[in-house]
């Protein structure tokens, strides 16, 4: 099977420390994939490397075919390619209906959509993947004044809303209620399989990782440490290393 | 989810401050016939009310993009004062061209003209004055939303300020005298009642429009920028579309006003009339603060409380009444920075559903 | 070589109001828009020494420590109140504090263009080539003097590290008992007083008038956004490169545009800027 998404020794340096040396990965189509490493070993500057936040020192990333590490984040987000925040992003002084309405797709591209309703199946739509994360009880809220958890649970249901191909997702899990924590797992398995979306998943929660993906990078100060399915890494005596070591 | 039940609740709870759509509907139109006969009620009082209707449209377009989008631009004025030249220097050409053919020179520079043609110029250059301000605003807009926050602001100051000096160096638009604008034909009856109609009207428009548009894909978008801009790029939202309209619609509107606003007060001084930064330029932000920032109605009540404070201010503080509007910026700005909207929400326990914001 | 001897006098100054709003946006992230009419002020002060028949170098120091106390105060009233607040909030209320101050000078000094001739007569250099006033001359000296005073306080004096402390991290800096509030009242005053100087300067180089503030305001913009935040050099040679360049746009396009050229200067450099950081796929903040 082809790659979705292809990195090919992405290097990225800030003010002289390396945060990312020669990494390569390569997402297949249709896959959930993971992305661990201790605090600090470069995986969230990976993701804004791949989604365009900075330019790259050195490397290149495609996504469905089309090379993109020249681009900029709105391209590479028309392509189908969206990330979510650890600290998680929403429109906060808009609703949660409002906030998900917003993030329809818009690939006619012209000014005239603008103007247009917000077409009922969109609302519609959006009504259903409200749902879909159980936020459909609070759909007239304003975003700003859910819990965290419940932003992130909505963060991830406005990227649905986009209809990606792929979704780089930062933590989903992090600072949410253990008992929220199941739910989102369900969730994450459910759009990969019934919605097609490819995922490639940071997760500091081992157990999370090991459920979820297929095969699980692990970084370490900036490298590539190891990578294969989630027995071989976890076995791997530099992977527990890593972790125990690091932190 | 059944989509019937959720129309309704899209429909209903859109209140502002007169909430629940038959009464508000029947608030509107109460209000609209007050505007329209109150300068009938109060002659004496036409001029003022022009005036309030312009600032009401000052307000309006300054709230598109520094309330609704969260940019905040100082420089705005620039399409005020543009249209204001824009269409005086087209009336101008053609009224020269008028007196050559009809009066044959006889009635000197300001000769009067007929009132078929002082409407024609007027439209005209009214016209003009749209198609001016947006053609500057689209390249312009392209180019500084660009930028964000602190620079933003500074750039679009800069840039009311630039207009103004231009406009007051450049001898092909009167420099520092200025220009003066055609004279209002008396058989069209009493100039001050036109002009308070013409911009009632223009208000009644921009607002409408504004409404429309804010309910359309436009408003959740310059909302979404509001709240987080990097946000609404890492979803691949057309942002700088949204910013480049926004900006226009602003400039068309304010093109608008100031077109007719030559020729109402007759004459066009380039930094205290067309280009005034530090009266119509930081007032139209006042008004929206005033009011309330992001919401339909702040703005229109702004402009209201704002103009009677500024007439009580020219009355009795006479001479100082400039100082004690710096006074007043500096107080509401400090203490009152969410608007008299904000403040009634605020006491009222803030059930802050996103609908209120957008009555 | 007049026109660019003169903008390098004259650009001094610009430098020194430029230090002072970089200290008052560095420690405080406020843009004051009032700077210009601080300037303005220490340039009138000055001028009504003159009216009392005494010296205007007198100026100086009376301006530097008026404004001082007058900072003080305007932070205590009001600057406050803006600290840690929504970046709009400071600078609309700085707008209006320039209006406020505009329209008190405007009531107070009257409408006209002032003056504080110094009587320091003139230098001629290259066989009479080149008029060197020689009030500018001074002007330069003390500009850089007071830049330099500025920047020794900063450095040296417990006061000047609080300052430093509080601009990398304040809130680290009142948990190690650093009183923050006292050291924005403290900054503010430094930057009101500078201003004051660089006012008194003005006066006697140049003019002063109620309403020309604005341009002393948007040239320090101008002079931070290339220069940062950081050190003096690059802001006194921004300051004289500005100074250089409206003279010489000045004597292309004619005296009347030489303002319109400040304010343009400031929005291209400032798009020039964001399409710099775009191109490396970065947004300016």
């Amino acid at each position: 099977m082809n790659a979705l998404l292809e990195v090919d020794r992405v290097s990225k340096s800030f003010g002289g420390v390396a945060a990312n040396r020669e990494i390569s990965l390569s997402v297949p189509a249709g896959a959930v994939h993971g992305l661990i490493g201790p605090n600090g070993s470069g995986k969230t500057t990976l993701f804004n490397s791949i989604v365009g936040h900075h330019p790259l020192d050195a490397g290149s990333v495609a996504f469905d075919g089309t090379r993109i590490e020249r681009m900029t984040v709105p391209r590479i987000a028309r392509l189908g390619l969206l990330r979510t925040f650890q600290q998680t992003r929403v429109y906060g002084a808009m609703s949660c209906v409002e906030n998900m309405q917003v993030s329809a797709p818009h690939r006619t591209a012209h000014g005239g959509v603008l103007l247009r309703r917000v077409p009922a199946a969109v609302t519609e739509r959006a009504e259903g993947l409200l749902e879909f994360v159980g936020l459909a009880a609070l759909r007239h809220h304003r975003a700003g004044s859910l819990s965290f958890g419940q932003q992130k649970l909505l963060e991830f249901a406005m990227a649905l809303m986009f209809r990606p191909k792929m979704l780089l997702l930062d933590e989903p899990t992090a600072g949410i209620n253990p008992t929220l924590i199941n739910g989102m797992i369900d969730r994450l398995v459910r759009a990969n399989a019934e919605l097609g979306v490819t995922l490639l998943v940071i997760e500091h929660n081992m157990r999370v990782v090991m459920n979820l993906a297929t095969h699980i990078y692990c970084l370490a100060h900036g490298r590539l440490l190891a990578a294969g399915t989630p027995e071989e890494v976890r076995n791997d005596p530099r992977v527990v290393e890593a972790y125990l070591g690091g932190e | 989810m059944s989509t019937s039940a959720n129309a309704a609740r899209q429909e209903a709870p859109r209140g502002g401050p007169l909430s629940g759509a038959g009464p508000r509907r029947l608030g509107l139109a109460v209000l609209a016939a007050a505007a329209v006969a109150a300068p009938f009620v109060a002659p004496g009082l036409q001029s003022q009310m022009a005036v309030l209707w312009v600032m009401v449209v000052l307000a309006l377009t300054w709230d598109v993009v520094g309330g609704q989008m969260g940019y905040n631009s100082f420089g705005n004025i620039v399409f005020f004062g543009a249209g204001m030249y824009a269409s005086a220097v087209v009336q101008r050409a053609l009224s020269l061209n008028a007196q050559e053919t009809t009066t044959a020179g006889a009635g000197g520079a300001e000769a009067l003209l007929a009132p078929i043609q002082y409407l024609g110029g007027l439209g005209l250059g009214l016209a003009c004055a749209a198609l001016v301000a947006v053609l500057v605003a689209l390249p312009l807009g392209a180019s500084i939303l660009r930028l964000r926050g602190h620079y933003f602001a500074i750039c679009t100051l800069g840039l009311g300020v630039a207009a103004g000096e231009i406009a007051s160096a450049w001898d092909w638009l009167g420099a520092g005298s200025g220009l003066v604008t055609p004279l209002f034909p008396e058989a069209l009856g009493n100039r001050n009642r036109f002009f308070c109609f013409y911009f009632l009207a223009l208000a009644g428009a921009c607002f409408a429009v504004l409404k429309l548009l804010y309910r359309r894909r436009f408003g959740l978008l310059i909302n979404a920028i509001r709240d987080d801009e990097d946000k609404a790029e890492a979803m691949g939202l057309p942002t700088i579309r949204a910013k480049v309209v926004a900006w226009s619609v602003a400039a068309f509107f304010l093109a608008l006003a100031g077109g007719a606003y030559g020729n109402f007060i007759g004459f066009i001084d380039p930094l205290d009339i067309a280009f005034s930064g530090a009266t119509f330029g930081v007032w139209m932000i006042l008004m929206a603060i005033m009011g309330g920032r992001g919401t339909l109605w702040g703005p229109i009540l702004g402009a209201m409380v704002f103009h009677v404070t500024q007439e009580l201010f020219w009355t009795f503080l006479l001479g100082w009444h400039r100082v004690a509007m710096g006074l007043l910026i500096v107080v509401i700005v400090t203490f009152l920075p969410d608007g008299i909207l904000g403040w009634v929400r605020e006491r009222r326990g803030g059930a802050a559903l996103a609908e209120g914001r957008r009555a | 070589m007049q026109l660019l001897l003169d903008g390098l006098l004259v650009g001094a100054i610009f430098a020194l109001a430029a230090y002072g709003m970089a200290l008052v946006w560095g420690v405080m992230n406020i843009i004051n828009v009032a700077q210009g009419e601080l300037v303005i002020l220490g340039g009138f002060l000055t001028w009504w020494l003159t009216t009392l028949g005494i010296h205007p170098l007198f100026g100086i120091p009376l301006a530097g420590a008026v404004l001082f106390a007058f900072g003080w105060l305007l932070y205590r009233t009001v600057v406050h109140r803006l600290v840690d607040r929504d970046l709009f909030v400071s600078l609309l209320a700085t707008f209006g504090l320039s209006i406020l101050l505009q329209q008190l000078m405007n009531q107070v000094f009257g409408a006209d263009i002032r003056n504080a001739n110094a009587g320091l007569g003139s230098t001629y250099l290259l066989g009479d080539g080149v008029v060197l006033a020689n009030i500018k001359l001074v002007a330069f000296a003390v500009a850089l003097a007071a830049a330099a005073g500025l920047l020794l306080v900063l450095r040296r004096s417990r006061a000047g590290r609080a300052i430093r402390a509080t601009s990398q991290n304040a809130r680290a800096a009142r948990l190690m008992g650093v009183r923050t509030d006292r050291v924005y009242a403290l900054a503010f005053a430094l930057n009101a007083a500078v201003c004051g100087i660089a006012g008194a300067l003005v006066a006697m180089v140049w003019v002063v008038h109620p309403f020309i503030g604005i341009t002393y305001t948007v040239r320090s913009f101008v002079i931070v956004v290339v220069a940062g935040l950081g050190n003096i050099a690059p802001v006194v040679i921004s300051g004289a490169a500005l100074g250089d360049a409206e003279n010489i746009t000045g004597f292309l396009l004619g005296a009347e545009f030489q303002t319109a050229f400040v304010f343009l200067l400031l929005v291209v450099i400032l798009l020039l800027r964001s399409y710099l950081l775009s191109r490396r796929r970065q947004v300016l903040r």
